[in-house]
């Protein structure tokens, strides 16, 4: 008589863990499936970005201060 | 009595625990699979890649403006779109709005909480959105009208059942992505509060989140206590890829330009770069000397240069390809808590625990 909500607690357990379990099954075999891309292969982009837009960086290139609206050597006038 | 239900719930149990079995040995099985088919592709370092790119010179950055007006811990700001007004929020309640160029300050609101410990600009300029301590992200219009009482048009999107830990504007100030301390993140709609998708997945406060660049499509990523860095599907709510490597609290997660990488600080004193496409992390920024907390990570507008804000006061410039870090910055009399390049590339601003902002060029 006791064990009646017992087993039933068992059991709305284990059907969550094992709607969880699929979830978690279906996402590892989309992961194994995708292709990842070599550590080589994913750097080299990386790098070529870096290159392609390193002249248009200020801070990497340092821009004169004429340039830098934060450089500028003017003082500022309190008003 | 014995009930005649008995029998079945024993056998419906017995069956269960055997699919249970079998998913437990299937779901161990992909997993080691995955793990060996991600090992096969880490074929080597990024440092090592880049062993033959041309290392980077001295850098001379200075602090060039500071702005004093906060009460208290400076603990967020952001950089509007037209370079120069800033938004930052104290733990003293108050958000002001700062032309950066003058140090001028142009609005200010007090919060009715302390810790104000996230603020935004909106894209268009017109408005800032805040929070902290009242779980709330609230967006203030900005009226052009500096008598104006700001706080009478605040309106409240976001509310969690913790503290707000991060906030962003999403491409429009229609929608606000918010993070919290109560484990999730979520998209609101600015005009009526709805929430739009949650994100679960964390198991701990998340502290910090970066939407992809507008051109990589519909995603960001996300850091919390758990350790773990999350990117998700802003669509699905759905989490799409995740990260665990770092030792302690993730502070701060930031896109690299090209939306390929992120990385991330953490209170293990290492930032670390993750890269998308070959899911795992390609380079950690470390050094045995620096054993303070990262707050606050931004790469520089090519992704050459990392910018760290360290909770020892000082800020730390690291070359992304080699590894190496080429120059520490100091100024700041107290933690640094927030760190953000300007839109154009032209600064950095910082806030610190010594009530002060800095802008370094």
């Amino acid at each position: 008589m006791s064990t009646k909500p017992h087993s039933s607690n068992n059991i709305a357990h284990a059907r969550r863990t094992v709607q969880q379990l699929r979830i978690e099954a279906s996402i590892e075999r989309i992961k194994v499936q995708c292709s990842n891309k070599p550590v080589s292969k994913a750097s080299a982009d990386l790098m070529n970005y870096c290159s392609e837009h390193a002249r248009n960086d200020p801070l990497l290139m340092g821009i004169p201060a004429s340039d830098n609206p934060f450089k500028d050597k003017k003082p500022c006038t309190i008003l | 009595m014995r009930s005649p239900l008995i029998p079945e719930m024993a056998t419906q149990e017995v069956q269960l625990n055997e699919t249970l079995a079998h998913l437990k040995t299937e779901s161990e099985t992909l997993k080691s699979k995955l793990e060996e088919e991600r090992a096969k592709l880490h074929d080597v370092e990024l440092h090592q890649v880049a062993e033959k790119v041309e290392g980077l010179g001295q850098f001379v950055m200075k602090t060039r403006r500071t702005l004093k007006g906060h009460g208290n811990k400076v603990l967020c700001m952001d950089w509007c779109k037209d370079k120069r007004r800033i938004v930052s929020s104290s733990q003293d309640g108050k958000v002001i709005v700062w032309d950066a160029f003058t140090t001028n300050k142009e609005h200010a609101v007090t919060m009715p909480c302390t810790w104000v410990m996230a603020c935004a600009y909106a894209p268009s300029g017109c408005a800032v959105a805040c929070g902290g301590l009242d779980n709330k992200c609230s967006v203030y219009p900005l009226s052009l009208d500096k008598n104006e009482n700001l706080a009478a048009k605040k309106k409240s999107v976001a509310m969690h059942t913790n503290y707000l830990s991060a906030c962003s504007f999403t491409n429009s100030d229609m929608q606000i992505l918010t993070s919290s301390g109560d484990g999730t993140c979520a998209l609101w709609d600015v005009e009526s509060g709805q929430l739009l998708q949650s994100f679960h997945g964390h198991a701990a406060d998340v502290l910090c989140l970066d939407l992809a660049p507008s051109e990589t499509g519909n995603t960001f990523v996300s850091g919390g206590c758990d350790k773990k860095a999350n990117v998700w599907d802003m669509r699905s709510g759905q989490c799409i890829q995740s990260f665990e490597t770092h030792e302690s609290d993730i502070n701060s997660v930031r896109y690299y330009p090209s939306g390929d990488a992120f990385a991330s600080g953490s209170d293990d004193a290492t930032c670390r770069l993750y890269d998308l496409r070959a899911d795992r992390e390609v380079a950690i920024y470390s050094k045995e000397s620096i054993i303070f907390g990262v707050s606050s990570v931004d790469f520089s507008l090519s992704g050459r240069l990392l910018f760290g804000g360290y909770n020892d006061y000082t800020i730390n410039v690291w070359d992304v390809l080699k590894g190496t870090r080429v120059s520490i910055l100091f100024g700041h009399e107290n933690r640094v808590s927030t760190l953000r390049v300007s839109p154009d590339g032209t600064a950095f601003c910082t806030g610190s625990w010594d009530h002060t902002l800095r802008i370094w060029a």
